[in-house]
C-alpha cells in the first residue's frame, strides 16, 4: 500500500517535471490550458453536447431493439429461412467492415443528396440512421453470443413443456442472454457516445462542431479540453460500471452460483 | 388399434454412425410404471427424448393413446403437452422463481388466467412440501428441492404421461430419498411412468414391469421380481453383478 503510494508520487512527479521542463511548455499551456478560454466555454459546449445526448439516447434505445431482431433473425431454424438468416449475416458483416465515418459520409451525403420526395435531409436524422446501421450490426453480434451461451437444456426444458420455438426464445433463452450480454453490451455504448463526435461531419452543430468552430476563432485549443472533460463525465461511470459488473460476473462463475 | 397407452414399434435412432436405439419394442399400458435399466450409453435417455419429441427418429412408430405422433403433420407442441419429462440435470430456468417456473406453460401455453394458474401452482407445490419456497430462485435451493420443483412444474401441465430421466443422478445420496418419494406419490396416484433410473432397489419398488437396455436394444423385460433375482440373459446378470459390487443394489 506504502509502496504503491509513494511510487505513484515519484511516478507522476518525474512525469510533471518532465513535461513543464519542456522548451515550449509555455506556449503549450497557453494553447491548451488557458483556464480564461476552458471557463468560458465549457457551458456552451456543454449545450451542445445535449444534442450528442439526444443522439447516441436515440440511437441506444433503437439499437437495443433491432440488434435483438437481428440476432433472433440470424438464429431462426431450418430452410425457410435462409434468405432471412443470410440478409442477416451480410448486414452484420458489411456494417461492422466498413469504418463508421465513411457509413455517415455516404448515407449523410450521398443518400441525403438523392433528394427522394419524403426522406428529410436534416443531418441529425441521417446521424441517426448511421449510427444506428453501424451499432445495430455490432449489438446483434453480442445478442447472438449471449444467445448461443445459453445451454441448450434450457431450450429442451421449455420444448418439453409444449412451448413453442419463439415462445421458449421469448420467455426462456433471450432473458437469460441479456442478463448475460449488459457488460458488453455498455461496452458498446460507450463506443457509440464517442463516435457521436463523427457526425460532425456531416454537418450536425453538436459539441465537437461547436469546439471545433471556437478553436478556429480563438486559435486556442482549450475548448477541446472541455469538451474531453464533458465526455469523460458520461463515460467515466460508464466504464467503470461496466468493469466492476464484468468482475461481479466472473466472481458468480468462479462460485459456480449459475 | 391396442389399448396399450404408448406404444413403441421398432423404433430406430442415430446419432451420425452411431446407432443409439436398434429396434425398440415396448408397449406401456395406462396407470403402469415401467423401469428402464441398464448401463449408461445403453440407450435409456434416447428413448426417453424421442418419446417427448425432443429426438426425431430414424425408424419406427410411437403411438400414445392410440394416435401415432411421429408422424410429419403432428403439431409437437400439442404432443408435449401431454407427456412431462424430468431431466438429471433439473433443468429449471434460472432467472425466474419457482413459482414462475411453474406456472410458465400452463400460462403461456393453455393460456390459463395468471391468479388460477398460480392458485394450482400452489396447491401442488404444497403438496411436495414446497409452500415456502414459491418466491425463491433456484439458485438458492438444493439439488433435491430443484429437482421436486421441476416435477411440479411437469405436473402443472397435467400430463398423462411422466417420462424421468435419471432424475437423481445428479444428487447427493442423502437427497435422493425426497425425490424417490414423490415418485412414488405419483405412481401411487395412477400416473403412467417410464422411468430411466440406476437406482435398482427403487426400481423394484415401484416398477410394474422392468426393461434392461443394452447397446440400444431391450435385451429383456418383465416384472422386477423376475428380471432382479433370475434374469435369463447373461448380460442382464453382469450388470446386476456390477451394481451389487458397486453397492448400488
Amino acid at each position: 500500500m506504502l509502496i504503491a503510494l509513494v511510487s505513484t508520487v515519484v511516478f507522476f512527479t518525474v512525469i510533471a517535471v518532465v513535461v513543464t521542463s519542456s522548451p515550449s511548455w509555455a506556449l503549450v499551456q497557453q494553447d491548451f490550458f488557458d483556464p480564461a478560454v476552458f471557463w468560458a466555454y465549457l457551458p456552451v459546449i456543454a449545450v451542445a453536447f445535449l444534442t450528442n445526448i439526444a443522439l447516441f439516447m436515440l440511437v441506444e434505445v433503437l439499437v437495443l431493439i433491432l440488434g435483438l431482431l437481428v440476432a433472433v433473425a440470424r438464429g431462426l431454424p431450418g430452410p425457410v429461412f435462409f434468405p432471412l438468416r443470410l440478409l442477416a449475416i451480410a448486414y452484420a458483416d458489411i456494417f461492422r467492415g466498413l469504418p463508421s465515418l465513411l457509413i455517415i459520409f455516404i448515407l449523410g451525403f450521398g443518400v441525403a443528396g438523392l433528394g427522394i420526395p419524403g426522406v428529410p435531409n436534416d443531418p441529425f436524422f441521417w446521424a441517426a440512421v448511421s449510427l444506428t446501421l453501424v451499432y445495430t450490426a455490432y449489438v446483434s453480434e453480442v445478442y447472438r453470443a449471449g444467445i448461443e451461451s445459453i445451454h441448450p437444456s434450457q431450450a429442451a426444458a421449455a420444448r418439453s413443456l409444449g412451448l413453442s420455438q419463439a415462445q421458449t426464445l421469448r420467455f426462456v433463452v433471450v432473458p437469460q442472454a441479456i442478463r448475460r450480454v449488459i457488460p458488453p453490451l455498455l461496452n458498446d455504448f460507450i463506443g457509440l457516445q464517442k463516435d457521436t463526435v463523427l457526425v460532425s461531419y456531416i454537418g450536425l452543430v453538436e459539441a465537437f462542431r461547436t469546439a471545433n468552430i471556437a478553436q478556429a476563432s480563438l486559435f486556442n485549443y482549450t475548448p477541446y479540453l472541455a469538451l474531453s472533460v464533458i465526455f469523460l463525465v458520461i463515460t467515466l461511470p460508464l466504464t467503470r460500471l461496466t468493469d466492476y459488473l464484468v468482475a461481479r460476473d466472473r466472481r458468480r462463475l468462479l462460485a459456480g452460483a449459475r | 388399434m391396442s389399448a396399450d397407452f404408448v406404444r413403441i414399434e421398432g423404433l430406430h435412432k442415430r446419432f451420425d454412425k452411431l446407432e443409439v436405439l436398434r429396434g425398440i419394442d415396448l408397449a406401456v399400458g395406462e396407470h403402469e410404471v415401467v423401469c428402464l435399466i441398464g448401463a449408461s450409453g445403453s440407450g435409456k435417455s434416447t428413448l426417453l427424448r424421442c418419446v417427448n419429441l425432443l429426438e426425431p427418429i430414424d425408424a419406427g412408430r410411437i403411438l400414445i393413446g392410440g394416435s401415432d405422433i411421429t408422424l410429419a403433420d403432428v403439431d409437437v407442441n400439442q404432443v408435449r403437452r401431454g407427456i412431462g419429462i424430468v431431466f438429471q440435470a433439473f433443468n429449471l430456468f434460472p432467472h425466474m422463481s419457482v413459482l414462475d417456473n411453474v406456472t410458465l406453460a400452463p400460462r403461456r401455453v393453455l393460456h390459463r388466467p395468471r391468479p388460477e394458474a398460480e392458485r394450482d401452482a400452489g396447491e401442488l407445490l404444497a403438496r411436495f412440501g414446497l409452500a415456502d419456497k414459491r418466491d425463491e430462485y433456484p439458485d438458492r435451493l438444493s439439488g433435491g428441492q430443484q429437482q421436486r420443483v421441476a416435477i411440479v412444474r411437469a405436473l402443472a401441465m397435467q400430463p398423462r404421461l411422466m417420462l424421468l430421466d435419471e432424475i437423481t443422478s445428479a444428487l447427493d445420496p442423502e437427497l435422493v430419498a425426497e425425490v424417490l418419494n414423490v415418485v412414488r406419490e405419483l405412481a401411487a396416484g395412477g400416473m403412467t411412468m417410464i422411468i430411466a433410473t440406476h437406482e435398482m432397489g427403487f426400481a423394484r419398488d415401484i416398477a410394474n414391469r422392468v426393461c434392461f437396455l443394452d447397446a440400444g436394444r431391450i435385451l429383456e423385460a418383465g416384472p422386477p421380481e423376475e428380471i432382479f433375482s433370475a434374469p435369463t440373459e447373461a448380460r442382464t446378470r453382469q450388470f446386476l453383478d456390477r451394481v451389487i459390487a458397486a453397492g448400488r443394489m
